[in-house]
């Protein structure tokens, strides 16, 4: 059984990343709450649009438009400062079952991933497992490049910022 | 999504000709580099150490000039990079694919740990709610 730190919700490091193969990428976290009040979180919309987009990203959602069951879908529409145009991302939910498991496809880009959540309570917590892959390694590869490639100027500093300290 | 992703991902969906053209010329450098079973066999090796062009062409019985075309595809598609010191040419796994990893990782990282901090104290608050539904109902 995996031997979960008690700790403060400021605690550091908890949310693992990793980048599991070619075509995956997994962040993993345990939640000190019942599997019912996490898995509510992620699938009421009132409830989901308070967390899905932390304040320090500096992006708002506009509208959020969630039809949670098997074959529903979603709509999600931001706007951040640095872009006129707001930004939609949607698709479709392959798989909903409660307190358990989430599978939805990201359909604003051909080459969207395919995010599948997981949800494990294990002595009152729950252990969430975020996981995204690719349809080719391309795909990802193209991710990849994004994130240091053809950034709009006011990132790009920031991007050297971090690769300095890595 | 970080807003380092979604604006780029809104970037690529929408990008120009330009950008395809750039990125699809970089994919056909990445997989011409690939597609030699010596390339591949260096790019192994510099997994496990830096070698000079020279170490490289005794490990793979070839010409000099022959590895340094080699190492020349794999420097132009971003895989390895080189560096002379004196009169050696040292090889090393390509910096920058590695760099554009870690900073991917990392600001995914960045993103995950604010949304789930989020999620942390939103569901704290639900459970007590919960908890204080429940005290009402017993009494």
């Amino acid at each position: 059984m995996p031997n979960v730190k008690e700790g403060s919700s400021a605690a550091a490091n908890r949310t693992a990343v990793k980048r599991k193969s070619d075509r995956e990428l997994v962040v993993t976290r345990t939640f000190d709450a019942p599997v019912h009040l996490v898995f509510e979180a992620w699938s009421k919309p009132e409830l989901f649009k308070q967390w899905w987009v932390p304040k320090s990203v500096g992006m708002s959602l506009l509208s959020c438009d969630m039809d949670i069951r098997t074959g529903g879908t979603y709509r999600l529409v931001f706007s951040h400062p640095a872009f006129d145009q707001p930004m939609a991302f949607f698709g479709t939910y392959k798989e909903v079952t409660p307190h358990k498991r989430l599978v939805w496809t990201n359909e604003d880009s051909d080459q969207g991933a395919v995010t599948t959540v997981t949800f494990e309570e294990n002595d009152g917590k729950t252990l969430v497992t975020f996981h995204e892959l690719y349809p080719t390694t391309a795909a990802l590869e193209e991710a990849l490049a994004g994130s240091a490639e053809g950034l709009p100027e006011q990132f790009a500093q920031l991007d050297e910022l971090l690769a300095g300290r890595s | 999504m970080h807003p380092w992703v979604i604006p780029l991902r809104i970037t690529h969906a929408r990008s120009t000709v330009n950008h395809m053209v750039h990125y699809q010329a970089r994919l056909d450098r990445t997989f011409a580099a690939l597609s030699d079973v010596t390339r591949r066999g260096v790019l192994e090796q510099l997994g496990n150490s830096d070698a000079s062009v020279t170490d490289l062409a005794q490990r793979f019985h070839m010409t000099l000039t022959g590895m340094k075309k080699h190492v020349s595809l794999l420097e132009q598609a971003g895989l390895v990079t080189t560096e002379k010191v004196g009169r050696v040419r040292t090889c090393k796994l390509g910096l920058r694919r590695l760099e554009e990893e870690a900073t991917w990782i990392e600001q995914h990282r960045q993103l995950w740990s604010a949304r789930f901090d989020a999620l942390d104290e939103l569901v704290e608050h639900l459970k007590r709610e919960e908890k204080a539904d429940a005290q009402r109902k017993r009494r």
